[in-house]
């Protein structure tokens, strides 16, 4: 987002575009000026643990101020075999974090002898978030599975703060699912259930919510691998339970 | 040991970008200064996979607000031999980035011995544009044929990346995208995916008033690229006058001649500080 006080005050391209904005139809800012907004994830996310693995989930709507630059995106990003995370806020930086990230856990497990712990990469992801707070707009999900504590989710919304959960959401759709996950999550529940839970979410967040939709894209990660899952955008099990 | 004054980069002879009169611009602006126009490819541009490789597309106008500046430019860029890139924006980031990208690809090449991959300029490329976080106004459509196929991205200025099986960008992405989404199929043939391409273009060209000119198209495969400048032009000149136009000696009249001879003229006499003389033994 353009929120970004220092950003935008020491961006040539905007000086130079606001001089000559007046009085060209060119250049009018009618939220479809492609080089001025940033690619933001209108998200929305969730990841939910069950016993034995982690199942995570995310629309696959990309918006650039009004435009959907991209409808089918994959939101769900590997940074190790068994560790995933979903990404929302700018592209363009949650990228950059988990690109990082990714490099990072290949180093540290060549020298761990073993694949990282879900810990691991959420520290690591938590180190990047929080020391550069100022920069970046990147709330993210880590989630994953490693043989010392099994399914794992590790919350880290904007700020860079870090807390392990059952479940987690997150993005601008999931405002709008607080009152479905608190009424319907329940410790301990299976994996059908928790897939349910989250196809369920997911699809209501993106009925109410303009900068979440397309389609649902999942990752259910256990000890024997990942298995990813998509419905399609007409496929939604959108109604009640 | 570096002079102090000078900034760091510039010291190193490491040339890039230099920020420095951006404060001065935003207060000369604020009181009514006109900043200079940029440059720029107000823009459509597209590429998409087919079967067996990937067709990019691009129009040909260049503006500088609302004027056209250059009716015919090149705005598919070459990379490698078989990596092509497509640039809206400022024409001079566009060029600058996708030039800077294609030498390091090609040392790359040189050290490695090995074709170059498409992952590897757009890895380049979006730590480029995320480093300088959208000041460089690149956005890019990366087209390319490499050991695991056919790909296709997109960059945005500020660093993030798309790939998908057809893409647009720049100003006219959105007619062309309109295009695109009602005529696409998987596994297209090149005859298929270049008519589809084309219409994408000249829907741009025909309904943005960024975009305009003529059409020019990319194909890269396996057996390498073909470069297809031109290949429509809805927008030629349909009249020219036979044999120009000659005017003969004495249209202009002249009303007055001075000669000053050189000699006149003061001289200044400036003197250089002469290099110290080089010593031997």
């Amino acid at each position: 987002m353009s929120s970004f006080a220092g950003r935008e005050l020491l961006n040539p391209a905007n000086v130079m575009e606001a001089s000559y904005d007046a009085g060209t139809t060119l250049q009018q800012d009618n939220g479809l000026n492609f080089l001025g907004k940033e690619v933001d994830t209108g998200t929305t996310i969730m990841a939910v643990q069950y016993d034995g693995g982690v199942i995570v989930g995310a629309d696959s709507r990309v918006s650039t101020g009004v435009y959907i630059s991209n409808r089918a995106s994959d939101k769900i990003t590997a940074v190790d075999d068994r560790i995933y995370c979903c990404r929302s806020g700018s592209a363009a930086d949650t990228q950059a974090v988990s690109d990082y990230v990714r490099y990072f856990l290949d180093q540290h497990r060549m020298e761990y002898g073993q694949p990282p712990k879900v810990a691991t990469a959420a520290n690591l992801f938590q180190m990047l978030c929080y020391q550069n707070k100022n920069m970046l707009t990147a709330g993210i999900i880590v989630a994953g599975w490693d043989k010392e504590k099994g399914g794992q989710v590790f919350a880290l919304p904007i700020g860079g703060a870090l807390m392990e959960r059952e479940y987690a959401t997150g993005g601008s759709g999931s405002t709008y699912i607080y009152g479905f996950c608190d009424a319907f999550f329940k410790p301990g529940m299976t994996k059908q259930q928790c897939e349910d839970f989250v196809t369920k979410g997911l699809c209501h967040a993106m009925a109410r919510d303009g900068s979440s939709g397309g389609i649902i894209r999942m990752a259910i990660i256990d000890e024997s691998g990942v298995e990813r899952k998509f419905i399609a955008g007409d496929k939604l099990p959108y109604g009640p339970l | 040991m570096l002079p102090s004054s000078a900034p760091l980069h510039e010291a190193l002879g490491l040339g890039g970008f230099n920020f420095d009169n951006t404060r001065r611009n935003q207060v000369l602006g604020a009181q009514g200064v006109a900043a200079p126009r940029v440059k720029k490819t107000g823009t459509t541009i597209v590429g998409v996979v087919y079967k067996d490789g990937v067709v990019l597309g691009a129009d040909t106008r260049a503006t500088e607000g609302e004027t056209v500046c250059d009716k015919n430019c090149e705005k598919i860029h070459y990379i490698a031999d078989n990596i092509w890139c497509c640039g809206a924006g400022t024409s001079a980031d566009t060029e600058a980035t996708t030039q800077l990208v294609s030498s390091q690809i090609e040392l790359h090449r040189l050290a490695t011995g090995k074709a170059p991959r498409t992952i590897t300029a757009l890895t380049m490329l979006k730590r480029k544009l995320f480093q300088y976080q959208g000041n460089i106004s690149a956005a890019l459509v990366l087209g390319g044929f490499d050991c695991n196929g056919p790909s296709l991205y997109t960059v945005y200025p500020h660093g993030s990346t798309d790939s998908l099986p057809y893409v647009t960008m720049g100003s006219g992405s959105l007619a062309a995208m309109a295009v695109f989404e009602a005529e696409y199929k998987d596994a297209m043939s090149v005859e298929e995916a270049k008519a589809l391409v084309q219409a994408a273009i000249m829907s741009g060209i025909n309904n943005d008033l960024g975009s305009g000119g003529s059409v020019d198209m990319l194909v890269i495969n396996k057996d390498g690229n073909t470069v297809l400048r031109n290949v429509v032009r809805p927008n030629e000149r349909k009249f020219r006058k036979a044999g120009g136009y000659s005017f003969p000696k004495g249209t202009a009249k002249v009303l007055t001649q001075t000669f000053t001879p050189l000699s006149s003229l003061p001289i200044d006499v400036t003197t250089t500080r002469s290099p110290a003389a080089m010593e031997v033994g």
